[in-house]
């Protein structure tokens, strides 16, 4: 390319296209030759062709409300236009579940609720003890809002639950829970103790090597043949408590990966000032090992994050769930396309403002730790 | 040997007795005896591999001697916790590579093991590090990171680091090997005037300057033996072994 620049700039200046800053540089970037020539003319074909398709699908030719639930006019458009009519009609359904319609507000408090915890979360000044105080309210409140059967709330049982804030509970409680356990067990598995290394491989080992999916059925369907008769284990929470234990077994590599990367040196001057084991890890080690491990931590985050997903299988119904529930009703069905595209756009979201948060702390760190 | 004994004034500072080490087959500490006298200080030197820094290392624990005695301040290093933290707290070390703590400031690096294991008010060890930080000459440093910091104001620091918690021996591990050759003085200068002040002090390093300033006594070690001690006149003078006087010409040579 900055051959063909060069040369660019020794010719003299053809025709229309001098002057303007852009036609220079889409002559040196997009049409310096022309073999270069025929892909950026194919390129543009198929992006104008491909975006244009998806413009009139989504917008041009859309359906965006339908009367009496009667698809017919979807029916008609189906493949040239969307139907979100569907959305309309059904954004509580997905949004909420099968939560009784008339308490609606609740969930939608909740999920209000869990992105306020996750703001205040990123206020620098707030990681103290308080921080832990506005979470316990929070949570607190979560639950109340979800169960009711106090302060003139009607009780609903968590059957019912569903959608979104279903969705956010189990990435919440997942990430903040296998996170401290991945510390443990990184640690454990470094240990020179060798009962206590041998526990920590074996867990890791173990839970790795099975599929999210069989923990998930183990934890629905096993477990409560081994418990007591009598004692019954919310359905919501034994999913919850098996996403825990496999995400903790993935952040544990990860974080091991860091504790590697920290110079002997840190542990011998620690050591020769007298700090105990765990005032060295928590002070000296941890902070340095977490901070490299920012990238592949949020990476397995996002990852947790779209494989609370999977409880659907177990009879959870989560955001995507309930989105794939929506279009069973005969007049709805074969939109799930609408249904799926819109729970994407959800799931983004989350996901991508996880993305530049950490982007964000990473920067912060290095400037600080640095220069 | 119990660890609550008091330490009699007659006993020395540090004692080792029979010390031997292997790393695997690599036997690299052979039968050393070593006495330090309260406010004696030592000068170890020896060519790379003989042993000195791993028998330093062993007095804070840093790493485990495998056949004989080590006796700090009449406590005994052995497997026992309590022991080992006991010596830790007496005993201060400043290292080749400096290690500072990145992720803390240089105030932060001082006061972290006074508030944590010593118990010390945060605004009486702040107060305390800077006493030491004026000490070693680098008081405006005090709130920024140690990567901002050059070679020699970085080593300073980890001395000051050191004296934060109130050692009463100071091993020193080659601590200006790893120095641009300006910044060693800054560095030599802070440990000759530690030296001055009575500081019980062990030293492996090549800087024989240092050593005819200050030295009690210099120890050259070859193959994991102490193959000579001397006081410095003497050793530098009338070295008697031909290993000692072949290694003093080559690092003298020039």
């Amino acid at each position: 390319m900055s051959d063909a620049a060069a040369t660019l700039k020794s010719l003299p200046p053809s025709g229309g296209f001098s002057g303007s800053p852009f036609a220079l540089w889409a002559k040196a970037n997009l049409f310096p030759n022309w073999w270069s020539t025929v892909v950026t003319l194919v390129l543009a074909y198929l992006i104008l062709k491909f975006g244009f398709g998806v413009l009139s699908w989504a917008f041009f030719n859309a359906v965006w409300t339908v009367e009496n639930q009667d698809t017919e006019v979807c029916r008609q458009l189906k493949g040239v236009g969307a139907c979100w009519a569907l959305i309309t009609e059904k954004y509580r359904f997905i949004l909420f579940g099968t939560y009784p319609f008339q308490q609606h507000w609740r969930p939608t408090l909740v999920i209000g609720i869990f992105l306020a915890l996750y703001g205040v979360s990123t206020v620098r000044s707030l990681w103290n003890y308080r921080l832990g105080v506005i979470w316990v309210a929070g949570l607190l409140s979560i639950g109340v809002l979800m169960w009711g059967g106090v302060f003139g709330l009607s009780y609903v049982e968590q059957e019912r639950w569903g959608g979104l804030p279903i969705t956010l509970m189990l990435a919440t409680f997942g990430i903040a829970l296998a996170f401290p356990l991945g510390i443990l067990l990184a640690l454990g598995r470094r240990s020179d103790m060798p009962a206590i290394k041998a526990i920590c491989v074996a867990y890791i080992e173990l839970i790795r090597g099975v599929p999210l999916i069989s923990l998930l059925f183990m934890a629905s369907v096993m477990l409560p043949l081994f418990l007591p008769e009598g004692l019954t284990i919310d359905k919501l929470l034994r999913a919850q408590v098996a996403i825990i234990l496999f995400a903790g077994a993935y952040l544990a590599e990860v974080i091991r990966g860091g504790l590697q990367a920290i110079p002997k040196g840190q542990y011998e001057a620690a050591d020769a000032l007298g700090l105990s084991y765990w005032k060295k890890t928590g002070f000296i080690i941890l902070p340095q090992a977490l901070k490299i491990v920012i990238p592949p931590l949020v990476n397995t985050f996002i990852g947790m994050f779209k494989d609370t997903s999977l409880v659907v299988i177990i009879g959870i119904y989560d955001l995507l769930g309930a989105a794939k529930i929506s279009t069973i009703e005969p007049a709805w069905r074969g939109f799930s396309v609408e249904a799926y595209v819109f729970v994407s756009i959800i799931y983004f979201v989350f996901c991508f403002a996880m993305s530049k948060y950490s982007q964000k702390v990473e920067v912060e760190l290095s400037r600080s730790h640095k220069r | 040997m119990s660890a609550t004994a008091p330490a009699a004034a007659s006993r020395p500072m540090i004692e080792l007795l029979n010390v031997n080490k292997w790393y695997g087959e690599f036997h690299v500490l052979r039968d050393i005896n070593l006495t330090v006298e309260r406010g004696q200080k030592i000068v170890v030197c020896g060519p790379s591999g003989s042993g000195k820094s791993t028998m330093i290392r062993c007095i804070n624990r840093l790493e485990e001697h495998q056949q004989g005695q080590i006796i700090v301040e009449g406590v005994e290093l052995t497997g026992d916790l309590r022991n080992i933290d006991a010596v830790r707290r007496e005993v201060g070390m400043v290292f080749q590579q400096f290690n500072l703590f990145p992720h803390l400031t240089v105030l932060e690096n001082l006061t972290l093991a006074p508030i944590w294991v010593r118990k010390m008010p945060k605004k009486e060890a702040e107060e305390m590090a800077m006493h030491y930080l004026k000490r070693v000459r680098i008081p405006e440093q005090a709130l920024k990171y140690p990567g901002q910091l050059s070679g020699g104001q970085q080593q300073r620091v980890a001395i000051a680091r050191s004296l934060c918690m109130k050692p009463k021996i100071m091993l020193f591990d080659e601590p200006t090997s790893a120095l641009d050759p300006e910044m060693v003085k800054e560095v030599l200068d802070v440990m000759v005037e530690l030296a001055r002040e009575g500081m019980t002090m062990i030293c492996v390093t090549h800087e024989m300057g240092f050593a005819r300033a200050v030295a009690d006594s210099v120890i050259f070690m070859d193959k994991g033996e102490i193959v000579e001690s001397a006081p410095p006149t003497q050793f530098f003078a009338n070295p008697k072994s031909d290993r000692t006087k072949l290694f003093l010409s080559q690092i003298l040579g020039h």
